[in-house]
């Protein structure tokens, strides 16, 4: 298993430990439903130093970026980052990924930890533009801050005005006295703060900077667990659960970051665009249950009779709502917010609305 | 971790703890914090005679669900109304307040085949 920056911290600190993605990674420290609470009404901090980073450079950055990624990158100015998708050339999702526009002719793209090796397989058979790519997984740590006081627990440690940096906007500079950091206005959590990208060895210098000047907030770590519910209650999705390789974009509800635009031409998109047009025959949707319950992945989506209309790919208990939320994909016609649902739980078919997600506010005063 | 010597246990991390004629059902400290933070208790067999090995409910946490077995063959007749108020009862006194059915045996000769304290303690290390 391979290690984080902050591995051995999290055993240290009594987190609850568990292989992800090839990671050892903490899955809960205090408790899912504390660490939920925490990010949404203070600030607490993730260890994502498994996620992964490319590097593309040169001239032909672009246009091998344009080919391979559904949203606008020539749209994308420096300073900005852009949520997006790799189409795998059948309809489905390779991976979805943030690039970075860092300097002209260099962006960086950062991929799920599970999907580094494909995602890297997959840009090299792909680079026919011939741009430089160079793939930094290894020699990058990252932590996400977040929560409404992220900010100014953050503020406190670089001289780079933080609120100066629009959402999906970044910048790099000093931080905690160490050079270089990417400071991203980004996050999973709806909960607002930054995403610090670093060299690994400087990890616990920037760790250990951040919880002292925290402590007042009351700042925490917060583990995987956590990060799910958070992401869940945002209509976030998650690969590997509600997209894949057999997911359209837009199936997915993804059709904000596919971009027909003139001059871009990319993997799919004649594929994409005549689904825009005429539609899909099913659809990620988002439900709340009306009765107690947690929908969880897998469990079987039905109509009133209980036949089926397709399956649960997250759920939980809204930690906020608490109630069971989740999302799946469903035949187009229950696809209408206000829909009734039904989730088949051993045997009992509890019922279900479909909402369009957030299911709630990312931050709780 | 604690595991009171008066119970008996399953390996699916069940306790039994017989009162006279009655008998409580719960889940061990063990399982309480390996399931994390419970969020509900569903259970679907009140007033059923069950065998031993039977589900006679499921217990939810947020990030999984668990089912609930009888440890011992019985008649379910009642169930821990607090915890559908509190369902954190079984985080934080498993063997107490969170205890989850009680239970009339039927066969009392197959308490000798449930675990031991000593027995469960060498199981969950």
């Amino acid at each position: 298993m391979k290690s984080t920056p902050f591995t051995d911290l999290h055993i240290a600190l009594g987190a609850k430990m568990h292989e992800f993605a090839g990671y050892n990674m903490p899955i809960e420290y205090s408790g899912i439903l504390d660490e939920h609470m925490v990010v949404r009404s203070k600030v607490g901090v993730f260890d994502v130093s498994h996620m992964g980073e490319f590097w593309v450079k040169g001239k032909n950055a672009l246009p091998f970026l344009q080919k391979l990624t559904t949203n606008d990158v020539a749209s994308l100015p420096i300073g900005k980052a852009q949520y997006t998708c790799f189409p795998n050339g059948k309809g489905g999702i390779v991976d979805d990924l943030l690039v970075y526009h860092y300097h002209p002719e260099k962006y960086l793209l950062v991929v799920n930890a599970a999907n580094i090796d494909k995602d890297w397989n997959w840009c090299v058979i792909n680079n026919s533009e011939g741009a430089e790519l160079e793939n930094s997984s290894d020699r990058m740590a990252q932590l996400a801050v977040q929560g409404p006081k992220a900010v100014e627990v953050l503020q406190q440690l670089t001289e780079v005005d933080l609120s100066a940096i629009p959402y999906y906007g970044f910048q790099v500079g000093t931080f905690a006295n160490v050079p270089e950091v990417i400071l991203s206005n980004t996050g999973y959590t709806g909960a607002g703060g930054f995403e610090l990208y670093f060299y690994p060895e400087d990890g616990m210098k920037i760790w250990n900077a951040i919880f002292e000047k925290g402590k007042p907030a009351g700042i925490q770590p917060i583990g995987l667990g956590a990060r799910d519910t958070l992401r869940l209650e945002m209509g976030f999705a998650l690969y590997g659960n509600d997209i894949d390789d057999t997911t359209s974009p837009i199936e997915a509800g993804l059709g904000w970051i596919t971009k027909f635009a003139p001059d871009k031409s990319f993997i799919d998109r004649d594929l994409l665009e005549r689904q825009k047009k005429e539609g899909v025959s099913r659809r990620l949707i988002g439900f709340q249950f009306l009765e107690k319950g947690i929908p969880r992945h897998g469990y079987e989506i039905t109509d009133e009779f209980g036949g089926s209309i397709g399956k649960v790919t997250s759920g939980t208990i809204s930690p906020i709502l608490k109630v069971g939320i989740g999302m799946g994909y469903v035949a187009t016609s229950f696809a209408t917010v206000g829909s009734e649902i039904y989730i088949s739980i051993r045997g009992k078919l509890i019922p279900a609305k479909v909402v369009k997600p957030p299911f709630c506010k990312g931050v709780t005063a | 971790m604690n595991i009171p010597e008066n119970l008996y246990y399953t390996p699916e991390h069940e306790w039994l703890r017989v009162e006279g004629e009655t008998a409580f059902v719960g889940i061990t400290d063990f399982a309480q914090s390996e399931l994390g933070e419970i969020v509900f208790v569903d259970i679907t067999a009140v007033g059923e005679t069950l065998k031993a090995g039977a589900t006679f409910g499921s217990i939810e946490a947020v990030k999984t669900v668990s089912d609930l077995f009888m440890p011992a063959s019985g008649n379910v007749i009642e169930m821990n109304a607090k915890l559908n108020d509190h369902p954190e009862l079984v985080n934080d006194d498993p063997y107490g307040e969170g205890w989850i059915i009680k239970t009339t045996l039927t066969d009392s000769s197959e308490i000798a085949k449930l675990l031991t304290a000593e027995k469960y303690k060498a199981l969950v290390g």
